[in-house]
C-alpha cells in the first residue's frame, strides 16, 4: 500500500491557499472576458474592466484577490490504496494555519457563531472527505467568501413544483441577493438528495469550471436557460444595471426521496476560487 | 469627469452628491464593520466617548488583509454594508457624513441620511487588490483585539467610489438597473 506522510498534505493545503486566494483560475477569468466583450452598459463595462485590472494586480504581486480571504473550504478525494501516515484531519488545519498566516490572508473565522471570538489563524478549514479507488489524493481548495455566502439560500420544494419550482427558486434567490453578492456572481445549484446533500451539491457546483457545462444534456440546457434568464433581470456588475449579473450556473443533482424537491442555491462572487493538487 | 471629495466632509459638501457621481476620496477615512460597529454604538448608548472624532467623518466598511512588509496596508475592498444597518441611524446622528460600502441599505439607513445629511458610496467589491493601492497609509486607533475588524486611520488619495445613495435618497440600484432595462425594451 502506498504511504503518504501528513506532512505532504499540510505542504500542500498551504500552497494551495495562498495560490486559490491570489490567483484567479483561468476558467472564471475566461467567463469575466467573455461577459466584458458581450457587455453593452458602459458603466459596466467600466466596472468589468476595473474587475480585470483587480485580478491583474493580484496576479503580478501575489496579492489577495480579494480581503474576504473566506473560509477554507477543502475537499479531499482519498484513495482506498494510500496510507496516510499521521493525522489527515489536523494535517489538512495546520496547512490552513500556516497558509493564511504566511501568506498574509485574512483570518475571518470565529470559534462560537454566537461569541464570536476569532480563532486568529483561519481554522477550522470546512472539510469534505470522499473515498475513492485508487492510490492518489486529491485536495481542492476553494476559499469562501461571505458577503456572497450569507446571499445562499435552501428550499424544501415540493415534487408538484417540478421543473417550474425549480427555475423559480433560482432566480428568486439571485433577485432577493441583488448588489449585495458583488455581482458578476458564480451560481452554484444543487437539486435533489437531502437537505444537506443539497446544499452540498450546490458548493460543490462551484468547484466545476465556471466556463464548463453539465455532463447531463438536460441539465446543460438548463444551465443556459437560467443564466440567460438571470442575466435579463438587469441587476449587472455591481448592481448598477447590466446584462453581466452571473458568469455562470453550474448545477449538479442527485436521486431523491417519492415526496422531496430539495433544492440548494449557493452564491459566489466574481471571486470564485478554487485550486486543486493531486498527491 | 469624477468629482474630488476631501475627507472629513461636511455636511453641506455630503448633500451636494447625487447618485451615479463618480468620486474620487482624498484625506482621512476610518474603517470600521461589524464588530466595530457594534462596541461604538455600546459606547454611544452609555454617552461615553468615541475612540475616533465621528463628526464628519466618512467610515469604509472594510476588514483588510494584513499588509505584508513595506505595505501601507493588504486588499481592502469593502464589505456587505446591510450588516451595519442596525448601527449605521445611531453613527449618522452622532455626525457620521459618509458610508463607504457595498450592496443594498434599509429604509431606517436612508431615513437617518436624509434627515441629517449623510451619503452612501459604493467602492467596488471584490477589488480590494486595485483599492489599497489608494491608501497611502493605515494606522490601528481602535480595538486592535479584533484584528481585521479594527478600527484604522487611512490616509487615502483618489480612491475611487460611486454615491449609490444620496442624501435625498436617490439610489442608484433602482435608477441605474431602470435605465439599462429601458435601452432593452
Amino acid at each position: 500500500m502506498r504511504e503518504l506522510s501528513a506532512q505532504k498534505i499540510t505542504e500542500a493545503v498551504k500552497k494551495l491557499c495562498i495560490e486559490a486566494n491570489c490567483h484567479l483560475p483561468q476558467d472564471v477569468k475566461n467567463c469575466i472576458e467573455t461577459c466584458r466583450a458581450q457587455e453593452t452598459w458602459p458603466q459596466a463595462q467600466e466596472i468589468l474592466d476595473r474587475i480585470k485590472e483587480n485580478y491583474e494586480i493580484a496576479d503580478a504581486q501575489d496579492a489577495p484577490i480579494c480581503q474576504d480571504t473566506g473560509m477554507a473550504c477543502v475537499f479531499v478525494k482519498v484513495g482506498q490504496e494510500v496510507h496516510i501516515v499521521g493525522d489527515l484531519t489536523e494535517a489538512i488545519h495546520e496547512g490552513v494555519r500556516q497558509g493564511y498566516s504566511e501568506g498574509f490572508l485574512r483570518k475571518s473565522v470565529v470559534r462560537d457563531p454566537l461569541d464570536r471570538v476569532n480563532t486568529k489563524d483561519n481554522t477550522p478549514a470546512m472539510i469534505y472527505y470522499d473515498i475513492v479507488p485508487g492510490d492518489k489524493v486529491e485536495i481542492t481548495v476553494a476559499p469562501k467568501g461571505f458577503g456572497s455566502e450569507n446571499m445562499s439560500q435552501i428550499k424544501m420544494l415540493k415534487p408538484s413544483d417540478g421543473l417550474q419550482g425549480v427555475k423559480d427558486f433560482i432566480l428568486k434567490v439571485v433577485e432577493d441577493a441583488g448588489p449585495n453578492p458583488c455581482p458578476p456572481i458564480v451560481v452554484g445549484v444543487g437539486i435533489g438528495g437531502t437537505v444537506d446533500k443539497a446544499a452540498l451539491m450546490a458548493k460543490q457546483a462551484l468547484l466545476r469550471p465556471a466556463d464548463s457545462e453539465s455532463p447531463i444534456p438536460f441539465y446543460a440546457d438548463l444551465e443556459k436557460e437560467m443564466l440567460e434568464k438571470i442575466n435579463s433581470l438587469g441587476i449587472g456588475p455591481q448592481g448598477f444595471g447590466g446584462k453581466t449579473t452571473a458568469l455562470a450556473v453550474n448545477i449538479e443533482v442527485c436521486p431523491t426521496h417519492i415526496a422531496g424537491l430539495p433544492i440548494a442555491v449557493n452564491i459566489n462572487c466574481h471571486v470564485t476560487r478554487h485550486q486543486k493538487e493531486v498527491l | 469627469m469624477p468629482i474630488s471629495i476631501k475627507a472629513p466632509m461636511t455636511r453641506e459638501e455630503a448633500k451636494k452628491l447625487r447618485a451615479g457621481d463618480s468620486c474620487l476620496i482624498s484625506g482621512v477615512i476610518y474603517t470600521a464593520r461589524d464588530a466595530a460597529h457594534k462596541r461604538l454604538c455600546e459606547l454611544a448608548e452609555q454617552g461615553k466617548e468615541l475612540p475616533l472624532d465621528v463628526k464628519d467623518a466618512v467610515i469604509y466598511f472594510v476588514g483588510p488583509t494584513p499588509a505584508k512588509p513595506g505595505q501601507a496596508i493588504g486588499s481592502a475592498g469593502p464589505t456587505t454594508s446591510y450588516r451595519m444597518d442596525a448601527y449605521s441611524p445611531t453613527m449618522i446622528r452622532l455626525g457620521q457624513t459618509g458610508m463607504i460600502g457595498k450592496g443594498k441599505r434599509n429604509d431606517e439607513v436612508i431615513a437617518a441620511m436624509k434627515e441629517h445629511g449623510a451619503v452612501y458610496f459604493g467602492a467596488i467589491g471584490g477589488c480590494g487588490a486595485l483599492l489599497s493601492k489608494c491608501i497611502k497609509n493605515s494606522e490601528i486607533v481602535a480595538y486592535e483585539d479584533l484584528g481585521a475588524e479594527a478600527i484604522r486611520r487611512l490616509e487615502v488619495e483618489d480612491f475611487p467610489v460611486i454615491v449609490i445613495i444620496d442624501a435625498e435618497g436617490n439610489n442608484l440600484y433602482e435608477t441605474g438597473r431602470e435605465a439599462y432595462l429601458n435601452t432593452q425594451k
